[in-house]
Protein backbone atom coordinates (compact mmCIF):
# COMPACT_ATOMS: atom_id res chain seq x y z
CA UNK A 1 0.00 0.00 0.00
CA UNK A 2 2.21 2.72 -1.24
CA UNK A 3 2.04 5.53 -3.69
CA UNK A 4 3.53 8.96 -3.99
CA UNK A 5 0.79 10.49 -1.81
CA UNK A 6 1.99 8.39 1.18
CA UNK A 7 5.48 9.69 0.66
CA UNK A 8 4.38 13.29 0.49
CA UNK A 9 2.20 12.69 3.57
CA UNK A 10 5.23 11.41 5.48
CA UNK A 11 7.32 14.26 4.20
CA UNK A 12 4.70 16.71 5.45
CA UNK A 13 4.65 15.08 8.87
CA UNK A 14 8.42 15.24 9.10
CA UNK A 15 8.68 18.90 8.14
CA UNK A 16 7.19 19.57 11.57
CA UNK A 17 10.12 17.93 13.39
CA UNK A 18 12.09 20.64 15.16
CA UNK A 19 15.80 20.87 15.74
CA UNK A 20 16.29 20.08 19.46
CA UNK A 21 18.94 22.80 19.96
CA UNK A 22 17.38 25.47 17.77
CA UNK A 23 13.63 24.73 18.13
CA UNK A 24 12.72 27.63 15.86
CA UNK A 25 14.04 25.61 12.90
CA UNK A 26 12.63 22.41 11.45
CA UNK A 27 14.77 19.65 10.01
CA UNK A 28 13.47 20.73 6.61
CA UNK A 29 14.62 24.37 7.12
CA UNK A 30 18.07 23.06 8.04
CA UNK A 31 18.31 20.67 5.11
CA UNK A 32 18.80 17.69 7.46
CA UNK A 33 15.84 15.82 5.91
CA UNK A 34 17.34 14.61 2.66
CA UNK A 35 14.72 12.33 1.16
CA UNK A 36 11.84 9.91 1.80
CA UNK A 37 11.72 6.74 -0.32
CA UNK A 38 9.82 3.47 -0.32
CA UNK A 39 12.43 0.70 -0.39
CA UNK A 40 11.72 -3.05 0.03
CA UNK A 41 8.45 -2.53 1.86
CA UNK A 42 9.64 0.16 4.25
CA UNK A 43 9.68 3.93 4.16
CA UNK A 44 13.27 4.99 4.28
CA UNK A 45 13.79 8.38 5.89
CA UNK A 46 17.15 9.72 4.74
CA UNK A 47 18.76 12.30 6.96
CA UNK A 48 22.23 13.80 6.92
CA UNK A 49 24.37 14.76 9.93
CA UNK A 50 25.22 18.41 10.52
CA UNK A 51 28.33 18.83 12.66
CA UNK A 52 30.13 15.48 12.98
CA UNK A 53 29.93 15.33 16.77
CA UNK A 54 26.50 16.91 17.13
CA UNK A 55 24.69 15.03 19.94
CA UNK A 56 21.35 16.37 18.64
CA UNK A 57 21.42 13.91 15.73
CA UNK A 58 20.33 11.10 18.06
CA UNK A 59 17.49 13.26 19.39
CA UNK A 60 16.43 14.11 15.83
CA UNK A 61 16.21 10.41 14.96
CA UNK A 62 14.09 9.81 18.05
CA UNK A 63 11.81 12.76 17.23
CA UNK A 64 11.31 11.41 13.71
CA UNK A 65 10.34 8.01 15.10
CA UNK A 66 7.94 9.61 17.54
CA UNK A 67 6.10 11.60 14.85
CA UNK A 68 5.81 8.56 12.57
CA UNK A 69 4.61 6.18 15.28
CA UNK A 70 2.08 8.75 16.55
CA UNK A 71 0.66 8.85 13.04
CA UNK A 72 0.40 5.09 12.78
CA UNK A 73 3.38 4.53 10.52
CA UNK A 74 5.33 1.48 11.68
CA UNK A 75 7.20 0.29 8.59
CA UNK A 76 10.00 2.82 8.39
CA UNK A 77 13.70 3.11 9.02
CA UNK A 78 15.95 6.12 9.41
CA UNK A 79 19.10 6.04 7.33
CA UNK A 80 22.07 8.38 7.66
CA UNK A 81 23.30 9.64 4.29
CA UNK A 82 26.78 11.21 4.15
CA UNK A 83 27.21 12.29 0.56
CA UNK A 84 27.00 15.10 -0.41
CA UNK A 85 28.12 16.61 2.90
CA UNK A 86 25.67 18.93 4.65
CA UNK A 87 26.50 22.61 4.58
CA UNK A 88 24.98 25.73 6.15
CA UNK A 89 24.66 27.02 2.57
CA UNK A 90 21.52 24.82 2.48
CA UNK A 91 19.70 26.68 5.26
CA UNK A 92 16.70 28.22 3.50
CA UNK A 93 16.15 31.99 3.36
CA UNK A 94 13.09 31.40 5.55
CA UNK A 95 15.30 29.49 7.99
CA UNK A 96 17.81 32.35 8.12
CA UNK A 97 15.02 34.85 8.83
CA UNK A 98 13.64 32.59 11.61
CA UNK A 99 17.12 32.41 13.16
CA UNK A 100 17.51 36.20 13.17
CA UNK A 101 14.10 36.66 14.79
CA UNK A 102 15.09 34.10 17.43
CA UNK A 103 18.22 36.13 18.25
CA UNK A 104 20.81 33.98 16.47
CA UNK A 105 22.80 35.50 13.61
CA UNK A 106 22.64 33.22 10.55
CA UNK A 107 25.97 32.08 9.03
CA UNK A 108 27.72 35.19 7.71
CA UNK A 109 29.82 33.46 5.07
CA UNK A 110 29.44 30.72 2.51
CA UNK A 111 31.41 27.53 3.08
CA UNK A 112 33.86 28.55 0.36
CA UNK A 113 34.49 31.96 1.95
CA UNK A 114 34.89 30.32 5.35
CA UNK A 115 37.61 27.95 4.12
CA UNK A 116 39.43 30.74 2.26
CA UNK A 117 39.33 32.97 5.36
CA UNK A 118 41.39 30.41 7.27
CA UNK A 119 44.35 30.97 5.00
CA UNK A 120 43.93 34.72 4.56
CA UNK A 121 42.68 35.56 8.08
CA UNK A 122 39.96 37.79 6.57
CA UNK A 123 36.53 37.01 8.03
CA UNK A 124 33.34 38.86 7.15
CA UNK A 125 31.79 40.89 9.96
CA UNK A 126 28.77 39.24 11.58
CA UNK A 127 25.65 41.42 11.70
CA UNK A 128 23.94 41.69 15.08
CA UNK A 129 20.54 39.91 14.93
CA UNK A 130 19.03 42.54 17.27
CA UNK A 131 20.09 45.89 15.74
CA UNK A 132 21.67 44.86 12.43
CA UNK A 133 24.97 46.64 13.16
CA UNK A 134 28.20 45.08 11.90
CA UNK A 135 30.11 46.80 14.71
CA UNK A 136 30.49 43.42 16.43
CA UNK A 137 33.32 41.22 17.64
CA UNK A 138 33.91 37.54 18.21
CA UNK A 139 34.02 36.58 21.90
CA UNK A 140 34.57 32.87 21.33
CA UNK A 141 34.33 30.66 18.27
CA UNK A 142 33.03 27.85 20.50
CA UNK A 143 29.70 28.29 22.23
CA UNK A 144 26.98 26.36 23.99
CA UNK A 145 26.57 23.89 21.13
CA UNK A 146 28.83 22.68 18.31
CA UNK A 147 27.02 24.88 15.79
CA UNK A 148 27.22 28.22 17.58
CA UNK A 149 29.83 30.92 18.24
CA UNK A 150 29.62 33.80 20.73
CA UNK A 151 29.75 37.44 19.64
CA UNK A 152 29.24 40.85 21.21
CA UNK A 153 27.59 43.84 19.56
CA UNK A 154 29.42 47.09 20.35
CA UNK A 155 26.52 49.10 18.96
CA UNK A 156 23.55 47.84 21.01
CA UNK A 157 25.79 46.25 23.67
CA UNK A 158 24.19 42.82 23.49
CA UNK A 159 25.95 39.49 23.47
CA UNK A 160 24.55 37.19 20.78
CA UNK A 161 25.12 33.82 19.18
CA UNK A 162 25.97 33.09 15.58
CA UNK A 163 25.06 29.89 13.73
CA UNK A 164 28.56 28.90 12.57
CA UNK A 165 29.31 28.49 8.92
CA UNK A 166 29.74 24.80 8.13
CA UNK B 1 44.32 -11.20 -3.56
CA UNK B 2 42.24 -9.53 -6.24
CA UNK B 3 42.41 -5.79 -6.78
CA UNK B 4 39.18 -4.96 -4.92
CA UNK B 5 40.34 -6.84 -1.83
CA UNK B 6 43.70 -5.08 -2.02
CA UNK B 7 42.06 -1.71 -2.38
CA UNK B 8 39.67 -2.34 0.50
CA UNK B 9 42.39 -3.52 2.83
CA UNK B 10 44.46 -0.40 2.01
CA UNK B 11 41.43 1.85 2.47
CA UNK B 12 40.68 0.19 5.81
CA UNK B 13 44.26 0.95 6.95
CA UNK B 14 44.00 4.53 5.75
CA UNK B 15 40.66 5.10 7.50
CA UNK B 16 42.16 3.78 10.74
CA UNK B 17 45.01 6.30 10.42
CA UNK B 18 42.57 9.18 10.09
CA UNK B 19 40.01 7.84 12.57
CA UNK B 20 42.52 6.88 15.26
CA UNK B 21 44.23 10.28 15.09
CA UNK B 22 40.85 11.95 15.65
CA UNK B 23 39.88 9.54 18.42
CA UNK B 24 43.13 9.83 20.39
CA UNK B 25 43.45 13.60 20.00
CA UNK B 26 39.78 13.96 20.94
CA UNK B 27 40.40 11.91 24.05
CA UNK B 28 43.45 14.01 24.98
CA UNK B 29 41.47 17.24 24.63
CA UNK B 30 38.64 15.82 26.74
CA UNK B 31 41.16 15.52 29.58
CA UNK B 32 41.00 19.33 29.77
CA UNK B 33 37.31 19.27 30.73
CA UNK B 34 37.03 21.22 33.97
CA UNK B 35 40.75 22.11 33.98
CA UNK B 36 41.17 24.82 31.34
CA UNK B 37 42.51 28.23 32.43
CA UNK B 38 39.22 30.05 31.70
CA UNK B 39 35.64 28.96 31.11
CA UNK B 40 35.62 29.92 27.41
CA UNK B 41 38.68 27.73 26.85
CA UNK B 42 37.15 24.84 28.73
CA UNK B 43 34.21 25.07 26.32
CA UNK B 44 36.47 25.54 23.29
CA UNK B 45 38.73 22.56 24.07
CA UNK B 46 35.81 20.24 24.72
CA UNK B 47 34.05 21.51 21.57
CA UNK B 48 37.15 20.70 19.53
CA UNK B 49 37.29 17.34 21.29
CA UNK B 50 33.68 16.70 20.30
CA UNK B 51 34.49 17.51 16.66
CA UNK B 52 37.35 15.01 16.73
CA UNK B 53 35.25 12.28 18.34
CA UNK B 54 32.50 12.93 15.79
CA UNK B 55 34.98 12.63 12.92
CA UNK B 56 36.41 9.47 14.48
CA UNK B 57 32.94 7.92 14.65
CA UNK B 58 32.27 8.52 10.95
CA UNK B 59 35.72 7.30 9.91
CA UNK B 60 35.76 4.19 12.10
CA UNK B 61 32.18 3.31 11.20
CA UNK B 62 33.15 3.48 7.53
CA UNK B 63 36.38 1.54 8.22
CA UNK B 64 34.31 -1.26 9.77
CA UNK B 65 32.06 -1.39 6.69
CA UNK B 66 35.03 -1.47 4.30
CA UNK B 67 36.70 -4.22 6.32
CA UNK B 68 33.49 -6.25 6.08
CA UNK B 69 33.98 -8.32 9.21
CA UNK B 70 31.11 -6.80 11.11
CA UNK B 71 33.25 -4.63 13.41
CA UNK B 72 31.42 -1.49 14.56
CA UNK B 73 33.02 1.87 15.40
CA UNK B 74 32.91 0.85 19.08
CA UNK B 75 34.55 -2.52 18.41
CA UNK B 76 37.38 -0.73 16.62
CA UNK B 77 37.77 1.95 19.28
CA UNK B 78 37.57 -0.28 22.34
CA UNK B 79 38.79 -3.69 21.29
CA UNK B 80 42.15 -3.09 19.66
CA UNK B 81 45.49 -2.86 21.44
CA UNK B 82 48.18 -0.21 21.07
CA UNK B 83 50.04 -1.99 18.26
CA UNK B 84 46.85 -2.01 16.19
CA UNK B 85 46.31 1.74 16.56
CA UNK B 86 47.37 3.93 13.62
CA UNK B 87 47.08 7.45 15.07
CA UNK B 88 49.85 9.99 14.52
CA UNK B 89 52.44 9.89 17.30
CA UNK B 90 51.90 13.56 18.01
CA UNK B 91 48.19 13.03 18.80
CA UNK B 92 49.00 10.76 21.76
CA UNK B 93 51.55 13.11 23.37
CA UNK B 94 50.49 14.34 26.82
CA UNK B 95 48.70 17.68 27.14
CA UNK B 96 51.45 19.40 29.12
CA UNK B 97 50.56 23.01 29.84
CA UNK B 98 47.89 24.93 27.93
CA UNK B 99 50.44 26.32 25.46
CA UNK B 100 51.76 22.84 24.74
CA UNK B 101 48.22 21.61 24.01
CA UNK B 102 47.75 24.53 21.61
CA UNK B 103 51.02 23.83 19.77
CA UNK B 104 50.04 20.15 19.33
CA UNK B 105 46.58 21.23 18.15
CA UNK B 106 47.97 23.80 15.75
CA UNK B 107 50.46 21.46 14.07
CA UNK B 108 47.89 18.67 13.65
CA UNK B 109 45.02 20.96 12.66
CA UNK B 110 47.02 22.57 9.85
CA UNK B 111 47.90 19.07 8.65
CA UNK B 112 44.26 17.96 8.86
CA UNK B 113 43.16 21.11 7.06
CA UNK B 114 45.31 20.49 3.99
CA UNK B 115 44.82 16.71 4.06
CA UNK B 116 41.01 16.87 4.36
CA UNK B 117 40.83 19.64 1.73
CA UNK B 118 42.54 17.24 -0.68
CA UNK B 119 40.51 14.22 0.50
CA UNK B 120 37.25 16.10 -0.12
CA UNK B 121 38.04 15.54 -3.83
CA UNK B 122 38.64 11.80 -3.32
CA UNK B 123 37.39 9.30 -5.91
CA UNK B 124 35.78 7.49 -2.94
CA UNK B 125 32.49 9.38 -2.49
CA UNK B 126 32.00 8.39 1.16
CA UNK B 127 35.51 9.45 2.19
CA UNK B 128 35.12 12.65 0.17
CA UNK B 129 31.89 13.49 2.02
CA UNK B 130 33.41 12.82 5.46
CA UNK B 131 36.44 14.96 4.54
CA UNK B 132 34.30 17.80 3.15
CA UNK B 133 32.35 17.86 6.40
CA UNK B 134 35.43 17.59 8.63
CA UNK B 135 37.51 20.26 6.91
CA UNK B 136 34.98 22.93 7.86
CA UNK B 137 35.33 22.01 11.53
CA UNK B 138 39.10 21.75 11.26
CA UNK B 139 39.14 25.30 9.85
CA UNK B 140 37.88 26.53 13.24
CA UNK B 141 40.57 24.47 15.01
CA UNK B 142 43.26 26.09 12.85
CA UNK B 143 41.95 29.56 13.56
CA UNK B 144 41.63 28.99 17.30
CA UNK B 145 45.05 27.40 17.79
CA UNK B 146 46.76 29.97 15.51
CA UNK B 147 45.27 32.82 17.53
CA UNK B 148 46.63 31.30 20.74
CA UNK B 149 50.06 30.64 19.23
CA UNK B 150 50.28 34.32 18.30
CA UNK B 151 49.06 35.47 21.72
CA UNK B 152 51.50 33.24 23.57
CA UNK B 153 54.45 33.64 21.19
CA UNK B 154 54.02 37.40 21.08
CA UNK B 155 53.04 37.63 24.76
CA UNK B 156 55.30 37.78 27.80
CA UNK B 157 58.89 36.53 27.93
CA UNK B 158 57.71 33.50 29.87
CA UNK B 159 54.82 32.62 27.56
CA UNK B 160 57.15 33.02 24.57
CA UNK B 161 59.83 30.76 26.05
CA UNK B 162 57.39 28.09 27.13
CA UNK B 163 55.54 27.90 23.83
CA UNK B 164 58.84 27.84 21.90
CA UNK B 165 59.99 24.97 24.12
CA UNK B 166 56.79 23.05 23.30
CA UNK B 167 57.42 23.55 19.58
CA UNK B 168 60.98 22.25 19.99
CA UNK B 169 59.74 19.23 21.98
CA UNK B 170 56.88 18.30 19.64
CA UNK B 171 58.78 18.92 16.41
CA UNK B 172 60.38 15.46 16.46
CA UNK B 173 56.94 14.01 15.59
CA UNK B 174 56.46 16.11 12.44
CA UNK B 175 58.09 13.69 9.96
CA UNK B 176 55.58 11.07 11.11
CA UNK B 177 52.81 13.20 9.51
CA UNK B 178 54.26 12.75 6.04
CA UNK B 179 55.74 9.27 6.25
CA UNK B 180 53.47 7.61 3.66
CA UNK B 181 53.89 3.98 2.63
CA UNK B 182 52.56 1.33 0.23
CA UNK B 183 49.00 2.01 1.43
CA UNK B 184 49.28 5.60 0.21
CA UNK B 185 50.85 4.51 -3.07
CA UNK B 186 48.06 2.04 -3.84
CA UNK B 187 45.26 4.48 -2.96
CA UNK B 188 46.99 7.36 -4.77
CA UNK B 189 47.01 5.29 -7.96
CA UNK B 190 43.20 5.22 -7.77
CA UNK B 191 42.85 8.92 -6.89
CA UNK B 192 41.42 8.06 -3.48
CA UNK B 193 44.07 9.87 -1.41
CA UNK B 194 46.57 12.68 -2.10
CA UNK B 195 50.36 12.42 -2.11
CA UNK B 196 51.61 13.39 1.36
CA UNK B 197 54.71 14.84 -0.28
CA UNK B 198 52.42 17.38 -1.92
CA UNK B 199 50.72 18.18 1.40
CA UNK B 200 54.01 18.96 3.16
CA UNK B 201 54.81 22.26 1.35
CA UNK B 202 51.24 23.50 1.98
CA UNK B 203 51.60 22.58 5.65
CA UNK B 204 55.00 24.32 5.85
CA UNK B 205 53.62 27.49 4.33
CA UNK B 206 50.61 27.77 6.68
CA UNK B 207 52.69 26.90 9.75
CA UNK B 208 55.40 29.38 8.77
CA UNK B 209 52.85 32.18 8.33
CA UNK B 210 51.61 31.88 11.92
CA UNK B 211 55.09 31.28 13.35
CA UNK B 212 56.31 34.55 11.84
CA UNK B 213 53.32 36.45 13.26
CA UNK B 214 53.95 34.83 16.64
CA UNK B 215 57.71 35.56 16.59
CA UNK B 216 58.42 31.82 16.98
CA UNK B 217 61.16 29.77 15.36
CA UNK B 218 60.90 26.49 13.48
CA UNK B 219 63.49 24.25 15.14
CA UNK B 220 66.38 22.76 13.20
CA UNK B 221 66.19 19.10 14.14
CA UNK B 222 66.49 16.38 11.57
CA UNK B 223 68.32 13.54 13.25
CA UNK B 224 65.99 12.67 16.10
CA UNK B 225 62.73 12.53 14.14
CA UNK B 226 60.39 9.78 15.36
CA UNK B 227 58.13 7.92 12.95
CA UNK B 228 56.28 4.61 12.97
CA UNK B 229 52.59 5.35 13.62
CA UNK B 230 51.55 3.70 10.35
CA UNK B 231 53.03 0.40 11.54
CA UNK B 232 51.64 0.73 15.06
CA UNK B 233 54.97 1.66 16.68
CA UNK B 234 53.85 4.16 19.28
CA UNK B 235 55.35 6.12 22.14
CA UNK B 236 54.73 4.89 25.68
CA UNK B 237 51.83 7.31 26.19
CA UNK B 238 49.30 5.52 23.98
CA UNK B 239 48.93 2.49 26.25
CA UNK B 240 47.90 4.64 29.20
CA UNK B 241 45.25 6.42 27.15
CA UNK B 242 43.84 3.11 25.95
CA UNK B 243 43.83 1.69 29.48
CA UNK B 244 41.63 4.56 30.60
CA UNK B 245 39.49 4.76 27.47
CA UNK B 246 38.90 1.04 27.04
CA UNK B 247 38.54 -0.09 30.64
CA UNK B 248 34.77 0.11 30.89
CA UNK B 249 33.74 -1.62 27.65
CA UNK B 250 36.33 -4.35 28.28
CA UNK B 251 35.34 -4.94 31.90
CA UNK B 252 31.61 -4.75 31.13
CA UNK B 253 31.25 -5.89 27.51
CA UNK B 254 27.45 -5.71 27.63
CA UNK B 255 27.33 -2.14 28.98
CA UNK B 256 25.17 0.20 26.93
CA UNK B 257 24.38 3.91 26.99
CA UNK B 258 20.79 4.40 28.10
Amino acid sequence: MTDTSDISHIRNLLTQVQDPEVPVLTIADLGILRNVEFVDGVYEIQITPTFTGCPAMKAIEENISEVLVENGIQNYKVRMVMSPAWTTDWISELGREKLRKYGIAPPSQSTEEHLKAILTGKNKAVACPFCGSVNTRLTSAFGSTACKALHYCDHCRQPFEEFKCH
Amino acid sequence: MNTTTEKNSALFEYLLRLGDTSLILGHRLAEWCGHAPILEEDIALTNISLDHIGQARLLLDYAGKIEGKGRSEDALAYHRDARQFRNLLMAEQPNGDFGNTMVRQFLISVYNFHLYSALSKSADAELAAIAAKSVKEVAYHVRHSSDWLIRLGDGTTESHERVQQSINDLWIYVDDFFNGDEVDVLLMSQNIVPDLNAIRPLWNETVQLTMVKAGLQIPQVNSAMRTGSRKGNHTEYLGYILAEMQFLPRAYPDAEWL
